[in-house]
């Protein structure tokens, strides 16, 4: 299968003060269209980081990532944000919707970036929203909704432009074992009945279980060998 | 219509803090265009002067008079249109506290200088017939419920002695900057009573006031009337009337300029607050732009988020202080009573508060929109 992640010799790292911290060290793999892979590791072993460089939010030291056989590692902050837009979708920890706006309205937010006029975004946003089993909260704000629901309203905000990739940081971190369930089911059918291709970043063993890959990332280094499910 | 739409349900999240902040600007904007309106009545005798009148005075100083015979060398001058006289009275009406202009007059020459005092044609008949008539402004009647047929009794001060006067008249201004809070009488039953009690201050004026044909001939003109009486027992300055009144003005120039930078300072003071509570509500929504940005949402959304609630904001606290500032400006003026010759909100004032309220609600956006822009997303996100 086609890569459509693709990452050669990647570094990165962060100073503090006079100390420079190696963070990712040399870092080389692909990720095939349609994978559903976890990177997994102790804390501040790097996976936040490496999954913060494939979104296109951070820059490397050095290396090259290409999504789609894009280098996003040459685009402006501009193009980079305009890359983002197209082509990643993102699922937090913590959910990050904006609380002011309603579920519908923070799943059209990243519609708002696309041509598409006000009928299609309608459209494209209840679609998403059916699909995560919200058709009845629609017009619910965050604070109304459980923390499942909201994680469930992040999904369909990170789905609803049919990202390239979808990148999720401990999507399952601030949720009972129930909701946690719940969304990982969502994200393995996202991934077995829609094809998308899936990074979870996560320490939970039972939430990596839900992939069909698992990489273990450890002082910076990830390990030679792939954990296929 | 969705970026309106965040910016006004952001503005409304923390109610109680936006509203103090409201309060706060409505509290500095209302101080702000009442200490102009003070400056500005400070200034409405000068702004209420016309270009075709010339002041002339004693050289030495106002309080020292002029003789009565400088009018008819005055006439002669070419350029020259018409001459009137006027005497600062200086009395008392029960007690000092209730402090108003009076002037002593020759009627009709006065009023036929001063067009902008209007009075109807009966009461200013009847006025010019009796020798112990007054006529009287509009705010000045209204201030002390006068009316016409009414007896003022002044008390003396520079002419010393009870008087007593009849109103015949209530004048009313074209322009809303035009004094209506004055007293006029006859100048004649001053002179006559002071040729009896003391004649040597008979036949004597404060100042003359001289129309002029044509305006722009003014300076030639006050200077040939003050060539006229040079080497005289009474030299004499001439000036237009608007630097005759903006020497009164200047006298008090260090209060006035007082006034203002404390009008600006209270304005710097809200700006401080208004940017602190904007840092602050950037500071809290920090992950929220980080996901914007992740999102794909570019640095200029942000900053038309943040700037459009910040001036959302000042500008709603900037209407309301506006429309504050009328009702208390009435209340203002009217507790100054004939202090402030005019008391009025201009359009000029309504302006300059309407663009400081919209100053401190772009001032105040400025560095949270820079931080926001600049903040790493992934920084941002971690600011949870």
């Amino acid at each position: 299968m086609q890569s459509v992640v693709e990452i050669r010799h990647l570094s990165k790292s962060y100073r503090r003060g006079e100390q420079v911290l190696a963070v990712l060290k040399n870092i080389s793999f692909d990720i095939p269209e349609g994978e559903f892979l976890a990177l997994m590791g102790p804390s501040g072993s790097g996976k936040s980081t490496l999954l913060n460089l494939i979104a296109g939010i951070d820059k490397p030291d050095s290396g090259e990532i290409r999504i789609g056989g894009v280098d996003i590692t040459s685009l402006s902050e501009s193009q980079l944000a305009d890359w983002r837009a197209a082509h990643v979708g993102f699922v937090f920890q913590f959910y990050n919707l904006i609380p002011v706006l309603t579920a519908f309205e923070n799943v059209e937010l990243p519609l708002l970036l696309t041509h598409l006029n006000g009928k299609q975004r309608k459209q494209h946003v209840e679609t998403a929203l059916s699909m995560m089993g919200l058709g009845d909260r629609m017009l619910h704000y965050p604070s109304e909704l459980s923390g499942g629901q909201q994680q469930r309203v992040a999904i369909a905000r990170a789905v609803v432009t049919d990202p390239t990739i979808l990148v999720a940081d401990e999507p399952t971190g601030d949720l009972d074992r129930a909701s946690a369930d719940d969304i990982l089911n969502l994200l393995t059918r996202l991934n077995l009945e829609l094809g998308k291709t899936i990074i979870l970043v996560t320490h939970d063993p039972h939430a990596a279980q839900s992939a069909r890959v698992i990489r273990h990332l450890d002082k910076g280094v990830l390990d030679a060998t792939k954990a296929l499910i | 219509m969705y970026l309106l739409k965040l910016v006004i349900r952001n503005a409304l999240r923390h109610r109680l803090r936006t509203g103090l902040t409201l309060l706060g600007i409505v509290v500095a904007i209302l101080a702000f265009g009442l200490l102009r309106t003070v400056v500005n009545a400070w200034y409405a005798g000068a702004e209420s002067t016309s270009a075709s009148r010339l002041i002339t005075r004693n050289a030495i100083s106002l309080v020292f008079p002029l003789p009565i015979t400088y009018q008819e060398k005055i006439r002669k001058i070419p350029g020259v249109s018409g001459v009137s006289y006027a005497n600062w009275f200086g009395g008392v009406y029960i007690s000092e506290k209730n402090f108003f202009p009076q002037l002593a007059i020759e009627p009709a020459s006065y009023l036929e200088l001063y067009p902008e005092y209007i009075l109807p044609e009966d009461q200013k008949k009847a006025f010019f017939i009796d020798r112990k008539g007054a006529i009287i402004g509009k705010k000045l009647a209204d201030q002390f419920g006068w009316k016409v047929g009414d007896v003022v009794p002044l008390r003396g001060t520079i002419f010393p002695g009870n008087w007593s006067f009849t109103i015949r008249g209530i004048y009313h201004a074209t322009e809303k900057k035009t004094d209506t809070s004055q007293f006029f009488f006859h100048w004649d039953y001053l002179n006559e009573t002071l040729k009896r009690t003391v004649p040597r201050r008979a036949n004597y004026v404060g100042l003359y006031i001289v129309g002029l044909t044509h305006p722009e001939h003014a300076a030639v003109v006050a200077r040939e009337i003050d060539n006229t009486f040079k080497n005289s027992l009474a030299e004499t300055l001439t000036e237009t009337e608007k630097a005759f009144q903006l020497s009164f003005v200047e006298m008090t120039e260090a209060i006035l300029v007082a006034v203002q930078i404390v009008s600006i300072v209270i304005i710097v003071i809200i700006m401080a607050v208004m940017a602190n509570t904007m840092a602050m509500t950037a500071r809290e929504r920090a992950a929220e732009y980080a996901t914007l940005k992740a999102l794909g949402f570019a640095p200029p959304f942000l900053a038309k988020l943040i700037f459009g609630e910040s001036l959302a904001i000042a500008a709603l606290g900037g209407a309301l202080g506006i429309a504050c500032t009328f009702p208390v400006a009435i209340a203002f003026g009217n507790a100054m009573g004939a202090l402030f010759k005019v008391f009025y909100v201009s359009w000029q004032t309504v302006a300059a508060q309407l663009a400081a309220a919209l100053v401190v609600g772009a001032v105040a956006a400025i560095l949270p929109t820079w931080r926001a822009s600049h903040v790493k997303i992934a920084d941002g996100l971690r600011s949870l």
